[in-house]
């Protein structure tokens, strides 16, 4: 057991398996999506209320899932990375924050577009908004912070702080709609008891959001293997990998 | 009936704009992925070759 849980901090491990998830994710995401989006954009009603208009949904709210998602696997992998100091988990951090980032941004765009139509406004400084556009400035604080450092480990250390301290801002986004008298609407998946959404509408969301956490997890899997022969470049997993061992000067593994 | 699909009940602009910038945003995601680590292999390998 405990070796199992070993192999998933070793680099070279890490960088093998996501090289091999990675093509898999990539490909059923896709696949997915585009049934999602024929589900969405084809099969789906129009809604009694927004017409067609609310065909947004099916990027709008799988852009907002994976732009949280992301930032707490960004803030788990932090608080690992700090606690124990894992090559992987400070590997895993840095390469989340740019993707997320997009996400977050993708959100506010979609976000405005639905708004204008259906509010009358592209912006509005209500909580949920607000506290979306905040993830997006984590976001990029947490990436700006990691290049200002020379020193890597000190990089990765003070990184780690900013992104547990970031994870605060998840509930609030999440709650904004309890807690405040907000323009943005309420919960229809995520909150206890049915969804408020027909299954009729629903399972294409579904799709699109499975779509969007497997090219996340895809995206990822790249991103981390560049980053481990980064971090990595002095060992012989890397040389080995890259094809850069002289047989007979250095002993291999 | 291609018609309206387009025009998206007269949402057109806002479903196509939000459709189309999402894509432009996973297609951004994609390729910035890749040339980051084309970038870190091909770095990599010359560090490792000049400190040999």
């Amino acid at each position: 057991m405990k070796k199992w849980f070993h192999q998933w901090v070793s680099p070279p491990h890490v960088y093998t398996r996501a090289g091999r998830y990675l093509p898999w994710c990539l490909g059923i995401s896709i696949v997915l999506g585009l049934w999602g989006l024929y589900g969405g954009l084809i099969l789906a009603p129009p809604d009694y209320q927004q017409g067609d208009a609310f065909r947004i949904i099916y990027v709008h709210v799988p852009s907002a899932w994976l732009s949280m998602f992301a930032y707490l696997v960004l803030g788990i992998a932090s608080i690992v990375a700090l606690a124990w100091r894992f090559t992987v988990a400070h590997a895993v951090a840095t390469v989340v924050a740019p993707i997320g980032a997009i996400f977050t941004a993708m959100c506010l765009l979609t976000g405005s577009f639905w708004g204008k139509p259906m509010w009358g406004t592209w912006w509005e400084w209500d909580a949920r908004m607000t506290s979306e556009l905040l993830l997006l400035f984590i976001y990029l604080g947490y990436i700006a912070l990691r290049a200002s450092f020379d020193e890597s480990e000190k990089a990765d250390k003070a990184a780690a702080a900013f992104g547990i301290i970031g994870l605060i801002n998840l509930p609030i986004i999440h709650y904004s709609v309890y807690w405040w008298n907000t323009l943005h609407q309420g919960a229809t998946i995520t909150k206890f008891g049915k969804p408020s959404i027909t299954w009729e509408m629903g399972w294409p969301l579904l799709l699109m959001t499975i779509a969007f956490m497997l090219f996340f997890a895809a995206m990822v899997f790249l991103r981390l293997r560049g980053e481990l022969l980064e971090r990595e470049r002095r060992s012989k997993w890397v040389a080995n990998e890259l094809g850069l061992i002289e047989l007979g000067v250095h002993k291999s593994d | 009936m291609i018609n309206e699909f387009f025009a998206m009940g007269g949402y057109g602009f806002y479903v196509w704009s939000s459709f189309g910038l999402s894509l432009l945003g996973l297609m951004f995601i994609y390729f910035s992925a890749k040339r980051f680590e084309k970038r870190k292999r091909t770095e990599i390998a010359h560090w490792i070759k000049s400190n040999k």
